[in-house]
């Protein structure tokens, strides 16, 4: 019994008079790693706030599958929120809200910490952390969460490409074991390597969407072959 | 030698030899005040931390009364509480008048908001970086004043200190609704100002080195505990990462399920960079 697939239905956010994003209607489902690209202010940000619930949507719905979802899903956002606290305190904080049994919470704890490759770091005050540790822990906080579907918000935007590496690598993992993930990125090489499917968001609607393999060789729209060549504006 | 000169020395004198008036006058300030401030920060930090984290009518008005309520006169809270406590009064059966309790409420009563203010004015800006990550996280508005209240807790250390500090050097409130009984409701301000006006200056001159002795001991304190050292405050700054838009209405989430959501329907734009 999964929580997927999410189901948007003419959904739209706006800020006053201002149409921000949408009306969208479009489903995703379970599997494909969906990656969302378009230029700065196509809503990519929006629609993962929209899809993940940290926002309304001021017309329109956004469904997902069956009770409980929100507790199903995580988001990683570009810039992590380090809680002033140990790197394993940041982990354990997310199982203590979400009411994790005391004794399972340690396994998932250190399983997350190993996946991330921050257990040597386990008793360190996170806001220490240099940014591609900050957002591997993000990762693993999330990860302690096991849940059925990611949202990330641009995660490596401000990391290296050896920490951007790291980062693609838990990813993978996750996706792996099973979870849904639904990314924005404006690197359009990370963009190639992660996506199974690409949404083209711009102007708040999707212009276009479909396998990566083929969005990238043959982009069906004008906007999106501007795009991917680095010359659509706005 | 000034009088000055010689009421300075008989002042060391006394605290030297730690007399006996002196030191209870001194222990009883200290237990009074800091009775106060533990009343004040126990009803104060919630209070500032649920008015930056929950969403209410009304909201923005108890900040503004909040920060009013920071300069409240010290001998206007003295006089209410005597109405209050006095035999006549609705709360005279207590018995309360002229008792260091009385003088712990007084103080508690001017710093509380002191406290729930400086401390909304920190909470409100972590919050702002924090409200995303802790939403998606599963906290309800609840789990959220928590994790403020711990994550800042250095800076609210300060805040407290600061209640600490005013609640010490009132004389005022602790003057009328206490009574500057000798041996029962005599602090170190009201002696300042009873030995005073009788000029006995050693007296009161030793109490106001000591007085002075712990404002600056409070606020060195402060100063030490490193709030802005590594572990603390390398974040980055959630200004950075906002911008702010009007509003996009109620969330269908913090009717329903009770989760935390900003009902001003502040948008995170993450798309600027």
């Amino acid at each position: 019994m999964t929580i997927l697939p999410l189901m948007l239905d003419e959904a739209v956010v706006s800020a006053g008079a201002h149409r921000l994003l949408g009306p969208l209607t479009l489903s995703l489902d379970a599997g494909p790693r969906t990656v969302i690209l378009g230029p700065n202010g196509a809503g990519k940000s929006l629609l993962l706030r929209l899809c993940h619930g940290l926002i309304p949507p001021s017309a329109g719905r956004v469904r997902w599958h069956g009770a409980d979802a929100f507790r199903r899903q995580a988001m990683v956002f570009q810039q992590p929120v380090m809680l002033r606290r140990s790197v394993r305190a940041n982990v354990a904080y997310g199982l203590g809200l979400r009411a994790v049994a005391r004794a399972e919470r340690e396994p998932r704890i250190a399983a997350a910490l190993a996946a991330a490759g921050l257990a040597p770091l386990a008793d360190r005050p996170a806001p220490v952390l240099s940014a591609g540790e900050q957002q591997r822990l993000a990762l693993a906080r999330v990860w302690a969460l096991a849940p059925e579907v990611l949202f990330l918000d641009e995660p490596t935007a401000n990391l290296d490409p050896g920490a951007t590496g790291a980062v693609e690598r838990i990813v993978d993992a996750l996706h792996a074991g099973g979870c849904k993930i639904i990314m924005t990125t404006h690197d359009m090489n990370q963009a190639r390597r992660l996506a199974d499917e690409v949404i083209f968001l711009h102007g708040g609607v999707v212009v276009e969407r479909g396998e990566a393999a083929r969005f990238f060789d043959r982009p069906q729209t004008e906007t999106a072959t501007a795009f991917l060549e680095g010359r659509l504006l706005w | 030698m000034s009088e000055l000169g010689t009421a300075s020395i008989l002042a060391l004198r006394l605290i030297a030899t730690l007399d006996a008036e002196l030191v209870e006058i001194v222990a009883r300030s200290l237990a009074v005040s800091l009775s106060a401030v533990v009343l004040a920060a126990a009803v104060g930090l919630p209070l500032g931390a649920a008015v930056a984290v929950y969403r209410f009518p009304g909201r923005r008005a108890l900040v503004v009364l909040l920060n009013a309520l920071m300069g409240l006169p010290p001998v206007f809270v003295g006089l209410m509480l005597y109405v209050l406590l006095s035999r006549a009064g609705p709360l005279g059966f207590l018995g309360l008048l002229f008792t260091p309790t009385a003088m712990v409420i007084a103080q508690a009563v001017l710093i509380t908001p002191i406290i729930a203010a400086l401390s909304h004015r920190v909470l409100r800006d972590l919050y702002e970086g924090y409200r995303e990550q802790l939403c998606s996280l599963g906290a309800r508005p609840w789990d959220a004043v928590g994790t403020l209240l711990w994550d800042a807790r250095v800076s609210l250390v300060t805040v407290v200190m600061a209640g600490f500090g005013r609640a010490s050097a009132e004389v005022g409130a602790v003057l009328i609704v206490g009574g500057n009984i000798a041996h029962l409701t005599r602090v170190m301000t009201t002696t300042i100002a009873l030995e005073t006006s009788k000029g006995n200056l050693a007296l009161a001159l030793a109490l106001g080195l000591i007085l002075l002795l712990v404002a600056v001991g409070v606020n060195a304190a402060a100063a030490v505990i490193p709030g802005f050292a590594p572990g603390t405050g390398v974040r980055f700054g959630p200004a950075a990462q906002r911008l702010d838009r009007p509003s996009v209405g109620r969330s269908r989430l913090s009717d329903g399920e009770g989760r935390l959501s900003d009902g001003e329907g502040r948008l995170s734009d993450g798309e600027g960079r």
